[in-house]
């Protein structure tokens, strides 16, 4: 998500490091790069202004510490200072103690309001609520139909009746999930722009009618500079209660969350990480806070992974790893588990140190699709013994799954590479192993997570095979011999 | 002179800024005093401005050393004032408006393929664009090329019906490449001017959803190899530093030909557009500054400078 910051906050802490004693001159330079990096990632100007003005009183005067250097100092401080800004994590959604709980959503056009209101929806009802959305969006055309089907795929009701006005339906609705017996009730509203007036008042009355338990504007992760004008307004006529911030799975720095953060001051609720209808994730501001430090996010990165595997069957798994017994059976499993997952790069991303080096990598995540639908075509016999798959069974997996018997191949030597592949999964443990405990990171490699991190790209380089090479050697001796004696 | 020649199109920008607008016109002027010179606190408020605008901050450095440099070298015309310098130096950086608002084929219908990130406004412009052209007397015919997004084909339908155009389209979930071969072949037998793709919103960074989209180009091209004849790019105003981002992505799968500016009559001034514009050359072409099917206008370079810096009439940049 947001590597690029990372990687530039990296860059200037190594600088920092350099510096004497803390005067408000040589921690000018440092925080002069600490304030562009934070405009380039669109926190707002003023924010930026009040957020370096309080880092520099803090660093200014601040007794030097023995044995840490001046600039790692700076580095706590900004960190520290950043932490305190995002604030507590609080996404907890308080549900109304006597009758339904109300929700309303709001926003600018296109910040994503329809499409979370349902990931809400969704996520409320693993909770084991009885959701309802209300479409009370009549601006735009078709938006109550979209809704419609949102709620057909989650599987929660969609309340509309026409010829009303947005705050007679949206009370008409209430009454309506009385009867229903529905404990939420969500508000999806028009997107409008906070400078139209009477879009502005509409919905101030639509929030006077139902008095919404919670109102929560919706926002794009992408927004620049004027995030903060649009919250205002909003925040002046609604009271709202918290924010969902949407579209981070793109590659945006995010900079509005912390200048929401700063100017609102009310909790960052949500986030949206793709248009997957439950990619919708509570909030977390210390790991934003860290993240945009550099530190990655294996937090998250284990969260995802604990979600999508089975721990019984990762132990079978395991074990036939050792065994050397992994057969297509269970390539096809980890495949499904994979896909589980998420994206394959989104994940790498995640990984602190890992995310820039594959960026330019070229992912084809279809291909997975492609080859469960292969192994899906073969006997069970085959995929046990893939060794014995000869060029007629190969034809016939071919024509079952809709592939060239070519493409049946690609996907039987990939199998092959990953068994070789499967020796390095002890080079693996062995890494993980060497990670420090996130509660141990100093600052220092907090800034600059390659230091301590091993290189990941051990895994991929060919391993050297010494038996082999020798064997290679001694037979060149011998041929060069032979041909010595021939030439006699 | 200058309102008279922008009329209706600033009138329409400014009524959305003035609303929260503080001008840096009046904060520029009062700082300047009578007129001609230049100190620190003057260039602060104008660094400010242009940050608050989102021009970013290597550009809008780059931009207050030229002015600051233009200045110490006299080049102030008789007679101009310090604003107009600014003006000028901002104006340097966007094209003259393009004489032809499309690149119009030279036979066959001309096909203008509507991209960008979700909920940048692709759908909304693609019904102005049409209308824009049938009012023009050109036979438009638009294709609903978002098959993912739910209702996304409803909301077009909607919005033919209520432009009087005819509407190229499959069910959701099929496949967009195939909706925009249609389209094609459609406006090329019934002797269509233009076809208007609009296709579904996609982050820049996810390469399969991009890849699906250079594979809508390359369909559309077996039909008419010299297709699209414009790939606009819709850019919401409100967006931040990560539009350069979605810029170069989209330019460098797609060969992006412009860009359509939406959401500019809220208070977002959409500066990124510059930047875009120097680092990748990508002109705007078109605004969007409302929701009715009228509100798509031409880009105007001058407007848009004013807007930015909040001065309005005065003497011309």
């Amino acid at each position: 998500m947001f590597e690029s910051i990372s990687e530039r906050f990296s860059s200037i802490f190594d600088k920092l490091r350099y510096g004497g004693a803390l005067t408000e001159d040589n921690i000018r330079e440092g925080l002069r790069e600490v304030r562009r990096a934070l405009l380039e990632a669109d926190v707002n100007v003023d924010v930026v202004k009040e957020f370096l003005d309080k880092c520099t009183a803090k660093a200014v005067g601040e007794d030097i510490v023995k044995g840490v250097e001046p600039g790692q100092q700076v580095v706590q401080i900004v960190h520290d200072q950043l932490i305190e800004l995002m604030g507590e994590s609080d996404t907890e959604i308080p549900f109304a103690k006597n009758g339904p709980t109300v929700i309303l959503m709001a926003g600018l056009q296109g910040s994503g309001k329809t499409t979370t209101t349902a990931k809400l929806a969704m996520m409320l009802l693993g909770m084991g609520k009885r959701p309802m959305m209300v479409a009370a969006d009549l601006q735009r055309p078709a938006a109550i139909e979209q809704l419609k089907i949102l709620g057909e795929h989650v599987g929660v009701p969609v309340f509309h009746e026409s010829g009303m006005t947005p705050p007679e339906l949206c009370a008409k609705a209430l009454k309506h999930a009385e009867g229903d017996n529905r404990d939420v009730i969500l508000l999806d509203t028009a997107g409008r722009l906070h400078v139209d007036d009477q879009l502005m008042d509409e919905i101030a009355d639509v929030s006077k009618r139902t008095k919404p338990t919670q109102t929560y504007l919706v926002v794009d992760s992408m927004t620049g500079q004027d995030a903060v004008n649009s919250a205002k307004a909003f925040n002046e006529r609604l009271e709202i209660d918290g924010v969902i911030f949407t579209k981070l799975d793109g590659d945006t720095r995010g900079g509005a969350i912390v200048s929401l953060r700063h100017i609102v001051g009310k909790p960052i609720k949500f986030i949206g990480v793709g248009e997957k209808i439950e990619a919708v994730q509570p909030f977390q501001p210390d790991r934003y806070a860290r993240r945009i430090l550099g530190m990655g996010d294996i937090l998250s990165f284990v969260e995802k992974a604990q979600g999508a595997i089975d721990e019984k069957e990762a132990a079978k798994l395991e074990e036939k790893f050792l065994k050397n017994k992994f057969d297509l059976e269970d390539f096809s499993k980890q495949l499904q588990t994979i896909m589980k997952m998420g994206s394959l790069k989104d994940l790498l991303g995640l990984i602190p140190g890992v995310g820039a080096k594959f960026k330019q990598l070229d992912i084809d995540e279809s291909v997975f699709k492609k080859y469960q639908a292969i192994i899906s075509s073969m006997t069970g016999y085959e995929r046990a013994r893939p060794d014995l798959i000869d060029m007629s069974r190969r034809r016939r997996i071919a024509n079952g799954s809709g592939n060239s018997t070519h493409e049946v191949q690609t996907l039987l030597k990939q199998f092959q590479t990953m068994k070789k592949m499967m020796g390095k999964f002890g080079d693996i443990q062995e890494m993980a192993g060497k990670l420090p405990e996130q509660d141990e990171l100093t600052p220092e490699q907090l800034a600059n997570p390659q230091a301590f991190m091993p290189n990941p790209n051990r895994l991929f380089s060919a391993r050297v095979d010494k038996k082999a090479e020798r064997k290679a050697k001694q037979d060149k001796k011998k041929k060069r011999k032979m041909a010595k004696k021939n030439k006699r | 002179m200058v309102f008279g020649a922008l009329g209706r199109l600033f009138g329409k920008i400014k009524t959305g800024l003035s609303k929260t607008r503080s001008a840096l016109g009046d904060a520029l002027r009062g700082l300047i005093g009578q007129g001609r010179h230049i100190d620190q606190d003057f260039l602060d408020e104008l660094e400010y401005r242009l940050l608050a605008a989102d021009i970013g901050v290597a550009k809008t450095e780059a931009i207050v050393a030229e002015v600051q440099q233009r200045y110490k070298a006299g080049e102030l015309a008789p007679g101009e004032e310090l604003l107009d310098l600014i003006k000028r130096s901002l104006r340097n950086e966007l094209e003259e408006s393009l004489p032809e608002e499309l690149n119009w084929a030279e036979s066959g219908p001309t096909v203008v393929l509507v991209v960008g990130v979700n909920g940048a406004g692709k759908t909304t412009s693609v019904a102005k664009l049409a209308k824009r052209f049938k009012d023009l007397d050109k036979k438009v015919l638009i294709a609903a090329g978002d098959t993912y997004r739910a209702a996304a084909v409803e909301q077009l339908e909607i919005w033919a019906d209520r432009v009087g155009v005819d509407l190229i389209k499959q069910k959701t979930g099929s496949d967009a490449a195939a909706v925009a071969f249609d389209a094609v072949a459609a406006a090329d037998a019934r002797g269509a001017d233009l076809v208007l793709i609009d296709t579904a919103g996609r982050l820049h960074n996810k390469e399969h959803l991009m890849r699906e989209l250079e594979k809508v180009r390359r369909v559309i091209q077996k039909r008419v190899p010299a297709a699209p004849h414009e790939t606009l790019l819709v850019l919401d105003a409100t967006a931040g530093q990560n539009a350069i981002q979605q810029a170069k992505l989209f330019d460098a799968s797609m060969g992006i030909t412009g860009l359509i500016l939406t959401k500019l009559d809220g208070t977002a001034k959409g500066g990124v557009a510059i930047t875009i514009k120097r680092e990748l050359g990508l002109p705007v072409r078109f605004i969007g500054v409302g929701e009715g099917m009228d509100d798509l206008q031409p880009f105007e370079p001058d407007a848009f400078i004013n807007a930015i810096l909040g001065t309005e009439g005065g003497a011309s940049a």
